[in-house]
Parts: C-alpha cells; structure tokens; sequence
C-alpha cells in the first residue's frame, strides 16, 4: 500500500491508483473533462489539476499515479484559480448556445461552468469555426462545440475497434473527425452512438427525430403505434431523474398512451419471436451442416460491423432480422390485416436504447410490408424528452399493460436488453424443443455478467452446445478473428455491438458507466423474474400469430418478412 | 571489428596520412583544403569555389597532389565560404571561384599566403593567417567540436585517426557497465537539449528500470528556429554521436538504437546514413563489437515538420509512426520508452560529449566549467551580430565575452538590446546582465533558460512587442493542441499582443497576458506549453515600458509594428 | 519528387507504392517513413495513395490522414514544381522575413500555402533552415539555400527556376 495524504487526511491505496481515485476515498471530488474511467486516461484537459507539494507545476490528478509520502491538496485557492482559469479558456472557444443544445441541462461543460462559478469570459479571440456533420441518420456532429477531450475516439478506436474518427491537424485547428473529412453515413462508422454517450458535450449527439413523431401524433390520419425495446424500460426512469436500475416498464406505458400513440407494443414481443426463428435456424444448421458458428444479427451496429469489417463471414450471421425490424414488417401486414387498417396509414415508432437502429430502420431491405417497415426510431434520450416537453410526471403515472396481441411477452424477450440474454433466451428454448423435456433451472448463470468474451458448453440432449457471448466490437472482434483462423469451434454467437448489451447502448441515458450498466443489467433480470412467462416458445401471442400468419418457423412468409440478407461493404471505400 | 589492435592499425596507417593537418609538410601532397560545407558556406555558393579550384589544381597538373574535403560548419558562416589549408592552417573567408585560381597558384605552389582573404581582427591593421591565432576561436573551446577544422566526416578512418572510437573500445573491453555510468555521472554532463538533466543519472535510471530489451535514442529534431548546432555536430562528425549512443547502449544493456533527425537536415541525413555504414563496415556496429560479445545498431528516423517531437515523449511516439502528441509523465522514458521499453534519450551534442569523458576521464572532463555546469556548449549566434554561426565555449564564459569578443559586436554601430537564449521557450537578457557567466543556473535566475543553445542578439532597432509576438507565433503554430491550456491559452496570448502591435491594446492586456502566461506554465501538458510564456513575460519583465508604449501612446518606437492598419 | 508519378498509370503507382511498403508490411510503425517515400514519389499524398499505405501497414485510414495531418511537411494537395521555403527562425526574422515574404508575395502573388496558377512555384514558411548565419534565408526545392536576401536580389534567385 502506498500511503499519501490528501487535503490534511492521511489514505493508503494500492500502487498505481492514481490521485483522482485516491481522493475519492477521502472524500474530495476533483472535476474532470477529459477523463473517463478506464476508457480515456491522457490528461488533456487540465481540468483535474491538484497541488502536489515539490512539485513544479500543478498536476493532472487523473494521469498521475501516488507516491509514497506525496502530499496532495486538491483545492487550494491557486488550484481553483488554475482551474478556473483553464475552463474560462475552454469556454473562450465555446458556442454558448446552451439554451438550443441538446444537452443542455445534461452537459459536463455547463456543469463545470456552473460549479466554478464562471460568470466572465475574458477572451474574444478566434474560435473554432468547422461545419456539422449530419450525414448520419444516427447521430450529428458539431465541432464547434467540441472540447477536444477525445473520450470519443477512445471509445470508437478502443473499445469499439472502428476507428471513425482521428485527430486532424493540428494545435487550436485540431479537429475530430473521419479522415478527409469524410462523413458519417459514408464510411466504416457502425452508427452505434457509443461516442454519443461520452461525449461530455453537444459535440456528439443522437439526431432528434421527436419533430417527426409529433408531427405524426398530430395527424389523425396516421395510426401511430409504437414498440418498445426491452432495454427501454429500465433506462427510461434515469432520463427523467430517477436513480440507475429503476423499472419503468408500466409507467413508460402509461406515459405513451398519453403521448397519444394508438397502440403500444413491445419490442419483446419480436424478441420472443426472434428465438423461435434463429432457434431454429440453428437447429438446420447443426443438422444439415450449413455454416457454423452462428452468429446473432439483431444489433444493427454489429452487422454494419460486419459488413466492413469481416465481409467474408457475413454468412455465419443469421438471416433473422433485428426484432424491431421484424415487429415493423409485421405491423404494417399481419396486425394491419388482422385490424383492417390500411398500413400505408400506420405510423411505426421505435423507442430503442440505440442510435444504430436510426440507421438500420432506413436500409433498403427493411421493406418488407411494401413501406418503411419502421418509421422512426427515438432514443431513450429523445423519449425522456418528449415526456418532459409533455409535462409527463412518470414516476407517479400508474403502471399500464401493453396492448395485445404484439405487446405480449415473456421474460426471454425482455433479457434481450443485457448481454448474454439473448443466448439466455434461445438456450431456454432450443433445450426444451430438442429434448422435449422442460427446463428445470432456467437461469443460465454463464451467459451473464458484463464481462467482453464468455464461453460456455451447455448439454442439450445429446449434443454439447459450445457458445460464446461478447459484448463491445473489441471483444466481438477477439472471437471473428478466431473464426477466421479457423480456431473457433462454436455452435452459435451472440454479439452485441454495445458494452453491456444493449442496456449501454449508444441511445442511453447519459451519463452510462459500468456501475450503471450493471444496475441495468439487474434491473433486467429483476423484470425477468417478475414475468409469469419466461420462454419464448410459451409466449401466446408469437404461437397465435404463426397459426394465423406466419404458419411455421422458417416458413415462406417468414423469410419473406422476417429474415434478410447482408451487404458486403469492406473499408475505404 | 574484433580488437582494440585492429583498430589501433586503422588509426596508425591513417595518422601517417594526417600530419599534414597537424602541420607537417607531406613528401606526396601539397596540401589539405578543408573547405566549409555546411549549410551557411553551401548558400555562400562554397561549392562553386571548390569546382573552380578543382579545375585550377587540374590546370596546374597537381590535382593528385591536393585533397579537397568537405568540412561540417566551421562556425563563422557570416564569412563564408571559408576555408582552412593545411599544413599551414591558413584560415580564408568570404572565397570567391575567382580566388581558386590564387590559392592554387599562389598558396599552394608557392607558398604566398593571401591577405586579402585572410581574417582581420576588428580594429587590427595586419590580417591573421593561422587559424590557431585567431581571436574568434581562441576564446572557445572544442569538445563537441573537435574534428571539426581536422576531419573529413564522411571518412571513419579520419575519425579513428583523431582517437575516434577508442572510448568504445575502451568501455567494450575495459569498463563494467556500472563504472562507465559512473564516469558519466562524475564528469558533471548535464543534457544539452535544454532541460539539463544529469546524463549519468538518466543512464542509471533506465540500467536500473525492469523491462527489455532497452533503447538509446538520439534526439536530432533541433527545431528551435535559430539554432543549428546539432545539425554541425551531425553534418561534421556524425561518429562521435554513434560512437556516445553505442557506449550507452553498452552501460544500461540496450542493443538498438534510433537517431531521430529533422526532415529539413538532408545533408545531416545523408552523412549520418553513411557514417552508420562505415561503422557497420568496420564491425563498430553490429553484432559482437570488439569481441566483448556486445551488438548494437542504430536506425534513423526522419522527423516530418513538428515542434512538439523535440519533446522527448512526442518524439518516442512519433518514432512509432504516429502523431507527436506528448504524454503526461510519469512514466518517464527511462520506464517506458520507445515501444513502451525503457529508453535513454539524449541530445545529439550530449551524445558528442560522451566519448570524450570515456577516454580522457570525467576529472579532465570535469575540470571545465562551473560548478554546477560542467564542460563547454555549444551556442548558435545569430541575429545582429557581426560574427554569426557557431561557437563553442566553457560553461560560465560571460554573455559579454559571447557577444562582444566572440561574436565582434553589434553591426552598423548600432547600441546592443538583449541577446535571447533558448529561442521559444527561453527569455531575454538586457544589457544590465550581460557579464552573467552562461551556465544553467544563472540564466534560469534571469528568466531565461540556457536552452538548447540558439543565442539570438538584438539590437536598438529591435521592437520587444514584436519579438513576443514572434515566438508566440511560433509556438501557436507549433502547439500540438492536446491539452487546453497551451492550445488555446497561447492563441489568446497571441490575440492579445497582436492587438497591442496594431495599437488596439487596453489597458489591462498586460496584466492578462502575465495572468495568462502564469497559469499555462504551470498547468500545460508538457515543456512546450510550460515554456511558452517565457518569452512574453521576460520582455514584459524587462521591457514593461515597450508595451506601455504601444497600449497607451499607440506607438511603436522601434518603428517595427505598423499601429495604424 | 524522384518521378512524377502522377502521369504514370494508375497500375504503375501502386506497384510503386507497394515497393516502398513492402518492408514495412503489416507494421505500423513505418508509417512515417512510409508516407515520406510515398510524398517524395508522388509530390504529395492524395487519398488513394494514403488508403493504399493504410491498407499495406495494417492500420486505419484515419490514423493516416491523422499523422499527415499533424507534420508539417505532409501536403495534402498537389504542390509546385519548385517549393520556396522561406526562413522565419528568429536569426531570419529579426534580419528581414517579413522583407522576404513580401517581396515573394509581390512577385508571385502568393500567400504562404499557395501554388502559383502555372504550377511553376510554391510557397512555405519554415522554421529555421540552418543557415541562421546568412539571415535571412530561404532554401529552394529543399536543398538550396539562399541567403543575405535584399528585395532587389530575389528576381535573380527566381530566374534560376523554371
Ligand atoms: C517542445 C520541446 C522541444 C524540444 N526540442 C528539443 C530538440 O529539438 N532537441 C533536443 O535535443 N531536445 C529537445 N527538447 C528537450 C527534450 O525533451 C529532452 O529533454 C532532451 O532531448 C533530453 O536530452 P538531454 O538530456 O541530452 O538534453 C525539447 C523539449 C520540448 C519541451
Ligand atoms: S486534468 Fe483532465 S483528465 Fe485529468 S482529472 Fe482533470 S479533467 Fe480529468
Ligand atoms: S455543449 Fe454544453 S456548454 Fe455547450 S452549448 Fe451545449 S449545453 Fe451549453
Ligand atoms: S439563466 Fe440567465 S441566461 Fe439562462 S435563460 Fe435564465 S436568464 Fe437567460
Ligand atoms: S457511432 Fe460508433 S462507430 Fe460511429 S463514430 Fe461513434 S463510436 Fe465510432
Ligand atoms: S466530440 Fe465530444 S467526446 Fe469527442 S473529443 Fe469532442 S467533446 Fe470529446
Ligand atoms: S437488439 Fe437490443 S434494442 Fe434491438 S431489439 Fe434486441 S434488445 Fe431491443
Ligand atoms: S447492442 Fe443494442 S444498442 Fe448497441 S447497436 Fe446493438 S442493438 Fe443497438
Ligand atoms: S503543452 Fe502544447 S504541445 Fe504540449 S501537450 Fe499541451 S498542447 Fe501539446
Ligand atoms: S480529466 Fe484529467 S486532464 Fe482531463
Ligand atoms: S556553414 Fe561554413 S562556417 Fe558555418
Ligand atoms: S533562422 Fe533562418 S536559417 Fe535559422
């Protein structure tokens, strides 16, 4: 242990924990801008500056590991003088556009602005002029208001293992952006949103389409229903104040009704689906020797991933489409059949904890009911906002039902949110259908758990099923790349773009963190539990809708609706 | 190279050859031209006048009987071209093609030295024919550069000859690694590339850090405008700097090496590539070097036109391909280094140092300079002053030695300003300092830094204002723009004196400025920003009233700043 | 630039290129030394040349516009057939730059950055060419060094090149 003290208090870390961290154990909060744990650690911004007695200058707290005997003081008047000094140069090259900015009210900037008490900006200089980029259905740039803190290329280089975007230039003209200024939509960025997420400014952020879905609520022509996905209802409650894990699943209902949608489904509702399709997809594989490992497809950042990335593996992904797709293609057919409304009149929003699900509902392929299967696809973020916007008190909303028959779920549908619940689901189903037996203990404890690449063998029947769950591109990457070398013997993949699954997914509440995913990550399974139905081949809803519709998995009208094909797409291109 | 024999015999055959240059006539050759070819006498056209003597000696039927080389920079490059013919050691300056045709005639074959291109000492009636003579060089003393006036630089035999590489030999086959550390550490050397860390004490660092295998670096990015020194080490005696890197790699166990040069010194480029051949050639690289059983290389890496790599962390990430973006330390190089492996990074003219402190001893070495500053440095003269290029001197020669002995003086009768050290992140020194020995401390104490040695004299005519603005300028341009306080706090420094030089001053800018450059030394990432303000706040230190001018009265005495758009 | 290689084909660039990566295959850290070759080969770094390296060493396009973008002497865009280089160390500028610069300036019609409409020159401010002693200075084509310029002097210098 490395003993130090700390504004008077004497603390004992382990080696190698840096003073920010230390601090935190005696209590100080020290500001910081550029840092993000684990993530971003490169002491750009001089927020976090602290004295460190002996030494020269003052010191980044977040780079700076403890020495034996150092004698820190985090908030002497020269420390906040400095820091002060350092956010009013921050803001001299700052739009003060608060008031118009998306994240205003929400904004690590505007905070530190507040907290320093900032009430002057002295300097009149040049300030950052580079044009927006809004080319992305998922999510818009505005240099202008970047602080340069590079969270943004840390989590798309390092986590994600894209690379959309770099430093170019250099000194005051530094700019983050995709090489040669190229846009978003036009190149290898999977519009997953992860650099929306930490972004501490507006300089990254989920494009608004609320304008579009009010419009649409506006219109009586338009049956406007809407689907929710699973991660939705334990993230909506922290966009509208409430503590991280808290289930907002009824309010959310309640709140969408008064939001004046027609209908409000669930996105569990395809998930369920979606087990019995890839379920059996599988089982053809494993049987007639089709190409193995499977893969899952339902993350819309993922196969985008693919695409470029490993265009030479897109055939061990599954053909099903992303259960909201499939919820699109069948709203706009067998629920307008069945409800007799001319689906040219349906209006289909999304409420997606997913930027990439902007981009997805767009592709070309996702026209299967002869319009846009999805109209539009809101973030948590945007839905928390329009909640606001309508004086929606959500907390104190009653808890309501979804509508049937495409808002009935089981517990399978609703892990979807979390990494590994997917397998978790399909494993819950694939079991029982091979060996016709039923699932003592449906739990399948190895599928969860935030960590990047798990691995599991589970006995079904006769065959040891060998599986592999990753969360991250990183991590997604580690396992193709096995593939690739011929070294993977897997049965079946799930991957998710998003750390976390998607209960971290690029359209999340801000600020999403690791303590945060796992109060998620909880919060699903707490849902799960709650559930009378827990499989997906139990759920009535899906059985009814293949004796009227769909007739059988795989069947003629389900690939027609609801499976796809991939686009090889390479890089630099 | 096997033994300390084999290169005892190089050294011997080749000594034989040289003793002309130490001015024994030869019985096989009239005479050794060492002519200037560094950058200065190459832009002075020295390169004509080498053809017009090589067609005058061809005329003369003595083409066989003479050797033209061409030198690194002789240091005067205000008198360029000049030359240096052995063995007599005439020193000429200022050649012309039409003067080849007299020296060949004239000196050479007869004998009549040539006045007329001789030096003359300001205020002397009869010119100085010997170089040794000749007040300028007198004053100086040559460690770093001691082949310079004697050796070919792309010739290792001539640098075997002047006893290069027997301080490798004598570390490979005599020395532990620890003692030759403890040379180092003993002789005083501190780092010449502007921080003045104990050299010693880095080698003791990294020998001592885990992780393998090690690096020694050589940093040649010399990249603060107005200096050139390491470019003279580099392009006149490239050897010495392999020979100091391969002696370090010896003490702290590392068997590569990287000499990371600026992409706007070809000619450094082109005769430290060749030297690195030479020396491969002769087994003075490679593997099991002197037979001890010790390998070692050297790569170079070119530098693309970035400030900041003189940094030494830009510069380890930049020798790894990518942007030479500096990084918080700790860790510090001697941890993790190039590739994240402990890393020796020293300056070119450190590394030139090193041999000589092997070889003659850290006492003998020890025994120039003060007490603190050890050994001489090497200074780059430019600006308004007589005497520009390069000079060598001990360590606590006065500024005024520098500037009114050495460099003859302030041109045009003008009366002399400040002389600015350590170029943008270095200060100014007025007149009433000018007898401050030059060592790191004392100029510290004025503000100023000792820096890697560019030494930029100005004179009346010289608006401080202007020359702030200039290197405020330069760093904006240069900042790498990773941390906040440097990327924007320089710009707004610069705003702000850029508005006092068009007369748009207000009251308070200089104390903004002050408050400014205050907070980005102390809270920038690294050295580039940390030193940025200095050259502001000296000139405010020293010359408050020329700002005070330009704010209140919108006006600029010097008549440098155009006030009115 | 050892051969323009913008009027070779297209075939022919990229056997080229591929020479100066070969040694440096699937290493990114011979990126700079890489881009270097590539700019002296082809005058400057145009994207296809810049996709094709990133490709050779195994790294993203946007680490490699990210480098170029940060050294100086990378250029984006096609230069002049003869670069001007002017001096602006301290030893130049205290010695006349701004002379320099605006002699050029008034002779060519250009502002630093700039290529004259013939493609005959380009102009750059550099820091420090070495020649502090003949300040100020400027080198041409990177290797000729001009110092001790007066404003009447520069014409006879421009002469030179074609
Ligand atoms: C912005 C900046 C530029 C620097 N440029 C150089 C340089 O061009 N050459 C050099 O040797 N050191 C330069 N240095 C100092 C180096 O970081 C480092 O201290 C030095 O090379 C270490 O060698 P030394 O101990 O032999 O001096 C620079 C430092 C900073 C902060
Ligand atoms: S200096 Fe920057 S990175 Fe370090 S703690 Fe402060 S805000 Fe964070
Ligand atoms: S990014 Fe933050 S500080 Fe900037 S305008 Fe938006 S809310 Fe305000
Ligand atoms: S806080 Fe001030 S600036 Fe902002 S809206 Fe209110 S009154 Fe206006
Ligand atoms: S959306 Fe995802 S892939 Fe695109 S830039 Fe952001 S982090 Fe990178
Ligand atoms: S876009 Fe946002 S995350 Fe990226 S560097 Fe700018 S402020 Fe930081
Ligand atoms: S992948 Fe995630 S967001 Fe998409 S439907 Fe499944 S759970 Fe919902
Ligand atoms: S993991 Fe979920 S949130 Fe992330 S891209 Fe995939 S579907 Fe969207
Ligand atoms: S001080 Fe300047 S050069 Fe150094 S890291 Fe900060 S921005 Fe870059
Ligand atoms: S938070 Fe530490 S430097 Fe940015
Ligand atoms: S270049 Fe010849 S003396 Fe300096
Ligand atoms: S300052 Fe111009 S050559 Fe050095």
């Amino acid at each position: 242990m490395i003993n130090l003290t700390i504004d008077n208090q004497q603390v004992a870390v382990e080696p190698g924990t840096s003073i920010l961290e230390a601090a935190q154990k005696v209590g100080a909060r020290i500001p910081t801008l550029c840092y993000l744990k684990d993530i971003n650690v490169i002491g750009a911004c001089r927020i976090c500056l602290v004295e460190v007695q002996g030494a020269k200058t003052f010191i980044p707290s977040c780079v700076a590991p403890v020495a034996e005997g150092m004698v820190v003081r985090t908030n002497t008047p020269a420390v906040l003088k400095a820091r002060k000094l350092v956010l009013e140069l921050i803001l001299s090259d700052h739009p003060m556009e608060c008031l118009t900015c998306l994240r205003n009210q929400n904004c690590e900037l505007q905070d530190l602005a507040k907290e320093f008490g900032i009430t002057e900006v002295r300097f009149d200089g040049a300030k950052t002029e580079y044009p927006a980029d809004d080319s992305s259905p998922a999510i818009v740039r505005d240099p202008r208001k970047c602080v340069l803190c590079r969270r943004c290329i840390s989590v798309c280089t390092n986590v994600q293992t894209v690379q959309a975007l770099c430093a170019v230039n250099r000194g005051f003209d530094t700019l983050i952006s995709p090489a040669f200024n190229e846009k978003l939509a036009d190149m290898e960025c999977v519009q997953c949103g992860q650099c929306s997420l930490v972004c501490p400014t507006g300089a990254i952020v989920e494009r608004d389409d609320t304008a579009k879905v009010w419009a649409a609520l506006a219109d009586p022509k338009k049956h406007v229903v809407v689907q929710t996905a699973p991660a939705t209802r334990v993230q909506l409650g922290e966009a509208l104040g409430a503590e991280p894990g808290s289930i907002f699943t009824g309010q959310m209902v309640a709140g969408l009704r008064r939001l004046g949608f027609d209908k409000v489904f669930d996105t569990d509702f395809t998930a369920d689906l979606t087990i019995l399709e890839e379920g059996n997809e599988l089982l053809q594989r494993v049987t007639n020797g089709g190409t193995l490992p499977m893969i899952t497809s339902c993350s819309p950042g993922w196969i985008k991933f693919c695409e470029h990335f490993y265009p030479d593996l897109l055939n061990h992904l599954s053909t099903c489409k992303s259960p909201q797709q499939m919820f699109g293609s069948l709203v706009k057919t067998y629920y307008a059949e069945k409800e007799g409304i001319d689906p040219e009149d349906i209006y289909c929003v999304s409420i997606m904890p997913c930027t990439a699900k902007k981009y997805e509902c767009q592709r070309p392929e996702m026209n299967s009911s002869g319009y846009q299967d999805v109209d539009v696809v809101l973030t948590t973020r945007e839905l928390g906002r329009m909640f606001i916007q309508a004086g929606l008190d959500a907390a104190n909303l009653p808890e309501e039902e979804y509508d049937a028959p495409l808002g009935i779920s089981t517990g399978a549908g609703e892990i979807f949110g979390a990494s590994g619940g997917v397998m978790e689901a399909a494993l819950r189903t694939v079991y029982e259908v091979v060996t016709g037996e039923t699932l003592e203990n449906i739990d399948f404890e190895v599928c969860r758990g935030i960590s990047g690449v798990k691995e599991a063998t589970v006995q079904v029947g006769d065959l040891p099923v060998k599986v592999a769950i990753t969360n991250g591109l990183g991590n997604a990457r580690k396992v193709l790349d096995k593939i690739r070398a011929g070294e993977a013997d897997y049965h079946f993949i799930e991957v998710m773009c998003c750390p976390g699954g998607c209960i971290g997914g690029g359209g999340s509440p801000i600020p999403t963190d690791i303590d945060i995913r796992l109060k998620r990550i909880d919060a699903t399974y707490t849902e799960d539990e709650r559930m009378a139905l827990r499989k997906s081949h139990e759920n009535p809803a899906v059985k009814a809708l293949y004796e009227e519709f769909l007739e059988k998995p795989l069947g003629h009208k389900s690939h027609e609706l609801l499976h796809t094909k991939y686009t090889p797409r390479g890089v630099n291109k | 190279m096997k033994s300390l024999d084999e290169l005892a015999k190089i050294k011997e055959n080749r000594r034989e050859a040289l003793k002309i240059r130490e001015g024994f006539p030869s019985a096989t050759e009239k005479a050794h031209v060492m002519m200037c070819g560094g950058a200065g006498c190459i832009s002075s056209k020295c390169l004509e006048v080498v053809d017009a003597m090589k067609e005058a000696l061809s005329k003369n039927g003595i083409a066989d009987q003479v050797q033209i080389i061409l030198t690194g920079c002789m240091g005067p490059c205000d008198m360029g071209p000049v030359a240096i013919i052995y063995p007599d050691a005439t020193f000429y300056r200022r050649l012309k093609p039409k003067d080849a045709g007299a020296i060949v005639e004239e000196h050479i074959m007869k004998g009549n030295k040539i006045p007329r291109l001789m030096y003359r000492a300001p205020g002397a009636k009869e010119p100085t024919p010997n170089v040794k003579d000749i007040d300028l060089f007198a004053k100086q003393k040559k460690i770093v550069l001691r082949n310079n006036f004697y050796i070919d630089p792309t010739s290792i035999e001539d640098y075997i000859a002047n006893d290069g590489y027997a301080a490798l030999g004598k570390a490979l086959t005599k020395m532990q690694p620890e003692e030759i550390i403890e040379e180092v550490k003993k002789s005083g050397l501190r780092g010449r590339g502007g921080a003045g860390f104990s050299t010693g004490m880095k080698w003791a660092f990294t020998a001592a850090a885990s992780g393998a295998p090690k690096y020694v670096v050589c940093n040649g990015d010399e990249g603060d405008p107005g200096a050139f020194m390491d470019r003279s080490v580099l392009e006149g005696d490239p050897h010495s700097v392999i020979e100091g890197m391969a002696i370090c790699g010896r003490a702290i166990g590392a068997e590569q090496g990287y000499v990371y040069v600026r992409a706007e010194y070809p000619l450094a480029i082109e005769r430290l590539d060749l030297a690195l051949q030479k020396a491969r050639e002769n087994g003075l690289l490679g593997k099991d070097i002197f037979g001890s059983g010790f390998n070692f290389d050297i790569e170079i890496r070119i530098g693309a036109g970035a400030f900041v790599c003189g940094e030494e962390t830009a510069l380890l990430t930049s020798i790894e391909g990518r942007r030479g973006e500096p990084r918080p330390r700790p860790p510090f190089p001697a941890n993790a280094g190039v590739w994240g492996k402990p890393t020796v990074l020293n300056n070119v003219e450190t590394w030139a140092n090193i041999p000589e402190i092997i070889l003659k001893g850290a006492d003998a070495y020890a025994s120039v300079g003060t007490e603190k500053s050890k050994g001489t440095k090497v200074f780059a003269l430019a600006g308004r002053i007589n005497n520009t290029g390069i000079i060598e001197v001990p360590m606590g020669t006065t500024l005024r030695e520098i500037v009114f002995e050495i460099g003859g003086g302030i041109p045009r009768k003008k009366a002399f300003k400040a002389v600015q050290t350590g170029g943008p992140s270095g200060g100014c020194i007025p007149a009433e300092h000018l007898d401050t020995p030059v060592d790191y401390d004392s100029l510290g104490a004025l503000g100023a830094i000792m820096g890697s040695g560019g030494m930029i004299v100005l004179d009346e005519d010289t608006c401080m204002v202007d020359i702030a603005k200039f290197f405020l300028d330069f760093v904006v341009d240069e900042s790498c723009g990773k941390c906040s306080p440097c990327r924007i706090g320089t710009k707004r420094m610069y705003e702000i004196l850029d508005n006092i030089s068009k007369g748009k001053g207000k009251e308070g800018d200089i104390e903004l400025l002050e408050e400014l450059a205050l907070m980005i030394k102390a809270t920038a990432l690294c050295g580039l920003g940390q030193t940025a303000p200095n050259p502001v706040l000296s000139t405010i230190r020293y010359f408050r009233n020329e700002y005070e001018e330009h704010i209140r009265d919108q006006k600029c005495s010097c008549n440098v700043c155009e006030l009115k758009e | 630039m050892v051969t323009c290689a913008c009027n070779a084909s297209n075939d022919e660039l990229t056997k080229q290129l591929d020479r100066i990566i070969d040694p440096y295959r699937g290493n990114p850290g011979g990126l700079i030394q890489v881009l270097t070759k590539a700019q002296n080969l082809v005058g400057y770094l145009p994207r296809r040349v810049q996709v094709q390296i990133a490709e050779g060493l195994g790294v993203s396009l946007q680490e490699v516009y990210g480098v170029v973008t940060f050294y100086a002497f990378f250029s984006l865009i096609p230069r002049g057939r003869h670069k001007i280089s002017v001096c602006a160390g301290t030893a130049c500028y205290v010695k006349g730059t701004k002379m320099v610069t605006k002699t050029l300036k008034d002779l060519l019609d250009l502002k630093p950055g700039q290529t004259t409409p013939d493609s005959r020159f380009t102009l750059e401010i550099v820091r420090c060419i070495g020649a502090c002693g003949l300040a100020p200075a400027m080198i041409i084509d990177g290797k000729d060094v001009h110092g001790r310029l007066e404003p009447e002097l520069i014409p006879a210098v421009l002469e030179q090149y074609a």
